[in-house]
């Protein structure tokens, strides 16, 4: 398929707004008689509330009124699950506990709230939350992965007997008779650590309740505001055309933000309502780190069976994985790890043992990566500890294990976070592999340079990590796309926007189907007055579902426009053509009429319409697809380590992509270089560090490291194509490729640097005073 | 993250700044480049009655000459003093320290006089003062005073200065001929505070001996810490690389006092204080050799 405007490098058509401050972000929300709203917290993790005493924050001038969960009766409940409980496995265990709005009875994790301020001004809130006065029974914190499965234990949920959550096994074929076959069995233990999403905006809520028209508005920086709407419908006993959530621009998603409802979100538009006032609230970095999702920390004991020339013959597996206090999110991240510790290697045999754990720590969902990123780790770490077993280049043993390119669509016979049958629909690993390997000259460096540079004292690695995403699942999204009369399209869809240039790159798939600029496509996203109907921003599935979703509903307005431009021209549609906003009569330009003329058309002001047609050049189409489309990609890098300071410095970053059709690929490497530098921070920066007391000890930016454009390498993105089979437009997901592979990529390349020492890393991420740890231990055994 | 009430003033001269100060003592606290004052007012670590802003008083960002050395008026940004020639020429170890020092944005703002009256262990001037023997001028309603380096600093964020007093200038002396000097630091990121570091200097006698040394660590206990063994063993010897060695190992093992904390194990810091002592003195050593 040849495109004129989609696979174009086409500039953001947003960037000049955001460039210039006049997006508009939650926190630019003013209203008229506007209040703002403070937290009281709790410091505890895991506490008794024994008092609350507001009597002094009420006195303060400018406080307007004081809440506890108490105050709520009954319209205090929980949140709602997020996504349905596992269906059909047996032997499923699978305990729901989900977050509360305020605190009753007991805190569950640091951060939790206790109470709510409203006054004046957020100065006046915080000073009147600091006379709050609880009184609270600190009870031990339940923290450790494993030991909070032992008998005697203390309980994150007294009504639970146990802190498990989730318990759920996985297997294809026969893992224990391959493991017979096997000339190598390696098992190894992992420990994978918990980081912050860390947008650069955090989340905030301007709630209005307008009591006159009895209607709810609230702006809200969430990834899903169709589902927030009907939500709070629900809640507050309102109908759905009396809430509208408008989710403007967001500064950064990354998962996070498609949690729901959080607590803020529970109480800020009920009491909106109360008060028949306009309530604001924007989180501020520490509440951040204490109230807003986490992810990633697991430990996993994994066993590989080979043959001696190196083909996996299974791979079995059984780890913990820490929801935090509660599981909304249920086992969709898990599950990802689970579907991803194969990559894309062709696995007969796998066996996987999945525990969920409550722990008194924020509470875990989805983070960009979203379980794949261990997954992954943990197939890579275990072939190139393989490899060196076996002694075989660890690039032949990953050519070797591929899923071949006419085994797609490869059905791995688990079940993915969807609860659908985990199928790959298609791929084309080893090209974009053998690429990679040619950009950062892996044979050159390996026979010539790394020689050469270890000759002059200089300890450079090399790491190359092959991996797959799965992306674009269901259930399904929508878009609205119309002709004005002026002849400019307008078009609208359900999903919210947090970086991912959906103005363009839906404008793009737009302009392709009606021959008109870029420019001349107005987007509207996130807005539930404009799209009624739809999930969200997560998994990878923007271009993918509402991108296919936005393509039919363009094409079908292309059908529209043909067929009356084919009655007014009197001439048949396939002599037609779009181009210019305009359409013309192939070979007879002066035969033409424009858009904006045919939109008036289609919508007379007097006159009959024939029966059975719509006015108006408009549709809406929907996309639910029945399996996701699963992406690929190969990362590089070459690493340098001084072994004295275990300082780092990345000398060159390589990544092949191919997520099939590209609409934009400026988009594409935008989103990689975000992924990536999310990927660094997994790999050597970002820990949060939780202690005894399931206290976070580095609740600030200061000490909670996030790389930055110092720390960042310069990146050279290659594009594959292999396009999705199972959509019109053949896209795949990118949004969190970036992030996966990285980890995996570091460990192997520092391994390689420091090829003396003879070092495994089996845990990430990996600070320079671990690896100088890890050193220690190799020279104290030797 | 907001601030508890306060008060605020924002005088035009030295003079109304000591009244005030006079006036509300405790109560009160300077607002310079307020990088490290107002992060802590947000978090409600401090809460000050009072703010006194010295950012409207003028001639307090001089760097001029003054006998041996160079003076700087209390409120140089961090940016100034790096691009400053004076300085460059005449100071060279401030000159190299200035970058190192958090990232641009925060350096526009941070000044000299800020940093130091702040006194945190790991700000790199705190040990760079120390090791090039600064004398800092501080006034109050009652007169002036000078307090050399070795004076000024101590304690955990703690100075000589009382609340009435208002830190007013840098005097930084001269090296001697045959000095060479360094500053090494490891930190995560380039712009965060150091894990450890070290400020070095020496002098050589005609003879290529070690006349003085001088070992400055920053985040190397509750302020700057002088090595003062080590430079013990380095006064009157040839400077070798076995001398520099058991310099190196005696600061790091016996003489500094690092702590723990989640980005770095005191023995890390230990370890990190010993491999920087070494590079740092290599190139004090080379460059007092070169004359430069
Ligand atoms: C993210 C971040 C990273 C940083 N990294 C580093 C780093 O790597 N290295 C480093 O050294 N620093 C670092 N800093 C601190 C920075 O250098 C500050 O600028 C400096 O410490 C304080 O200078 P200031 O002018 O902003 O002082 P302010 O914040 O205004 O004041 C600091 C204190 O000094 C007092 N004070 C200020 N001026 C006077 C005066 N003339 N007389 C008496 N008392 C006075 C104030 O009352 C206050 O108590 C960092 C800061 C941040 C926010």
């Amino acid at each position: 398929m040849t495109y004129k405007v989609i696979g174009k490098r086409v500039k953001r058509v947003e960037d000049p707004r955001l460039l210039t401050g006049q997006a508009l972000f939650v926190g630019d929300v003013s209203l008229p008689g506007m209040l703002y709203a403070a937290f009281f917290r709790s410091d505890y993790a895991h506490a008794k509330v024994i008092s609350i005493d507001i009597s002094q924050a009420l006195e303060i001038p400018g406080v307007v009124g004081v809440y506890t969960a108490e105050d709520m009766g009954d319209d205090w409940e929980p949140g709602p699950p997020l996504v349905s409980p596992p269906p059909t496995l047996e032997n499923v265990v699978f305990n729901s506990r989900r977050q509360v709005p305020l605190v009753k009875g007991k805190v569950k994790h640091a951060g939790e709230i206790i109470a709510v301020v409203i006054a004046e001004s957020r100065y006046i809130a915080e000073d009147a939350a600091e006379e709050i006065l609880v009184e609270f029974e600190p009870l031990p914190a339940v923290v450790d992965l494993e030991k909070c499965l032992e008998p005697g234990s203390v309980l994150v949920h007294d009504d639970l007997d146990t802190n498990l959550a989730a318990h759920l096994i996985q297997n294809k074929g026969d893992y224990e008779g391959a493991r017979k076959e096997a000339d190598l069995v390696i098992s190894r233990r992992f420990h994978l650590d918990r980081g912050a999403a860390a947008a650069l905006e955090n989340r905030g809520i301007v709630a209005d309740w307008d009591e006159k028209n009895q209607h709810l508005t609230v702006w809200d920086a969430t990834q899903s505001p169709i589902p927030i709407r009907n939500g709070l419908a629900a809640r507050l006993g309102l109908r759905t055309h009396q809430v509208r959530v408008v989710a403007p621009f967001v500064g950064g998603g990354f998962g996070p933000k498609i949690m729901m409802f959080y607590a803020e979100e529970m109480v800020l538009p009920w009491i909106s309502m109360k008060l028949g006032k306009p309530i604001k609230w924007i989180e501020d970095r520490r509440e951040n780190f204490y109230a807003t999702t986490q992810e990633r920390e697991q430990i996993h004991d994994v066993e590989m069976a080979l043959s001696k020339e190196g083909h996996i013959l299974g791979i079995k597996q059984k780890f913990i994985h820490d929801t935090g206090a509660f599981n909304p999110y249920g086992l969709t991240t898990p599950l990802n790890t689970q579907s991803h510790s194969m990559g894309g290697y062709d696995v007969q045999n796998y066996y996987s043992d999945l525990t969920v754990v409550f722990t008194n720590k924020t509470i875990v969902t989805p983070v960009r990566g979203a379980g794949r990123p261990q997954g992954i780790y943990i197939v890579e770490r275990m072939l190139d500890i393989a490899a060196r077993e076996l002694e075989l280049d660890p690039m032949e043993v990953r050519r070797l294990n591929f899923i071949p390119p006419d085994a797609f669509p490869y059905d791995h016979e688990i079940i993915d976070q969807a609860f659908a049958t985990l199928i790959f629909d298609s791929g084309n690993y080893e090209p974009a592999f053998d690429k990679a390997l040619e950009m950062l000259g892996y044979e050159d460096f390996i026979k010539n340079e790394q020689p050469r540079l270890r000759a002059e004292g200089k300890y450079v690695g090399i790491g190359i990590v092959p991996f797959v995403e799965t992306t674009g699942v269901g259930p399904y999204e929508g878009a609205r796309v119309s002709v004005e009369p002026s002849g400019k399209i307008s078009a609208a869809t359900g999903v919210g926007t947090q970086g991912q240039s959906h103005m363009t790159a839906f404008a793009q798939v737009i302009a392709e189907q009606l021959g008109v600029e870029v420019s001349d496509v107005s987007m509207v996203t996130g807005d539930t007055a404009e799209f009624h109907w739809g999930t969200g921003t997560f998994a990878s599935r923007g271009a993918v579902v509402a991108g296919n979703a936005v393509n039919a509903a363009a094409g079908d307005v292309r059908l529209k426009v043909l067929k009356l431009a084919s009655k007014i021209l009197e001439t048949p549609e396939e002599e037609l053509v779009l181009e210019d906003g305009m359409v013309r009569v192939a070979d007879k330009p002066d035969q033409s009429i424009s858009l904006g003329e045919l939109a008036l058309l289609a919508n007379p002001l007097r006159g009959a319409v024939e029966p059975g047609t719509e006015p108006g050049l408009e549709s809406t189409k929907y996309f639910g697809p029945a399996f996701g489309a699963t992406a690929f990609g190969v990362h590089g890098m070459i690493l340098e380590v001084d072994p004295e300071t275990m300082m780092i410095n990345i000398r060159k970053y390589i990544t092949v992509e191919d997520c099939g059709t590209m609409i934009n690929p400026l988009v594409v490497e935008g989103q990689i270089h975000g992924g990536v530098s999310m990927g660094i921070g997994n790999a050597y920066y970002e820990k949060l560090h939780y202690d005894e007391n399931a206290q976070l000890l580095n609740a600030s930016l200061a000490d909670y490291l996030i790389p930055g454009s110092t720390e960042m390498p310069h990146i050279e993105v290659h594009h594959a194509n292999t396009p999705a089979p199972n959509n019109e437009l053949g896209t795949k997901g990118v949004g969190e490729a970036g992030a996966i592979p990285v980890p995996a990529v570091f460990a192997q390349a520092l391994e390689n640097a420091l090829h003396d020492y003879d070092l495994e890393i089996l845990e990430t991420p990996l600070s320079p005073n671990r690896l100088y740890e890890l050193l220690q231990k190799k020279e104290d055994n030797s | 993250m907001k601030p508890a009430p306060f008060e605020y003033y924002a005088p035009t001269s030295v003079s109304e700044v000591l009244e005030l100060l006079n006036e509300h003592g405790y109560d009160a606290k300077i607002l310079a480049g307020g990088q490290s004052l107002i992060p802590m007012m947000n978090f409600r670590l401090v809460q000050p009655a009072v703010l006194v802003d010295i950012n409207k008083i003028p001639n307090l960002s001089y760097i001029k000459t003054h006998e041996n050395g160079i003076r700087l008026g209390a409120m140089v940004r961090h940016t100034q003093a790096e691009r400053d020639s004076l300085i460059k020429e005449r100071v060279p170890l401030l000159h190299e320290t200035m970058p190192q020092i958090a990232t641009i944005q925060i350096r526009n703002r941070g000044t000299i006089g800020g940093s130091l009256a702040h006194a945190d262990a790991s700000a790199e001037l705190v040990a760079v003062t120390t090791a090039l023997e600064a004398r800092f001028k501080i006034q109050n309603l009652e007169g002036e005073r000078w307090v050399p380096a070795s004076e000024f600093f101590v304690g955990l964020l703690m100075t000589s200065l009382e609340p009435e007093d208002m830190l007013v200038e840098i005097e930084i002396p001269d090296l001697p001929a045959r000095s060479g000097w360094s500053l090494k630091e490891v930190a995560r990121r380039p712009h965060d505070f150091a894990l450890i570091g070290v400020a070095a200097v020496l002098t050589l006698d005609k003879k290529d001996r070690c006349q003085s040394a001088k070992l400055v660590y920053l985040s190397a206990g509750d302020g700057p810490l002088v090595a003062e063994e080590a430079a013990v063993l380095l006064q009157g010897q040839k400077i070798s690389e076995d001398l520099i060695i058991a310099a190196a190992e005696k600061a790091a093992t016996e003489e500094i006092d690092p702590g723990n904390d989640i980005h770095a194990t005191a023995d890390f810091r230990r370890h990190l204080a010993n491999v920087l002592t070494r590079r740092a003195l290599a190139e004090a050593y080379q460059r007092a050799k070169g004359g430069k």
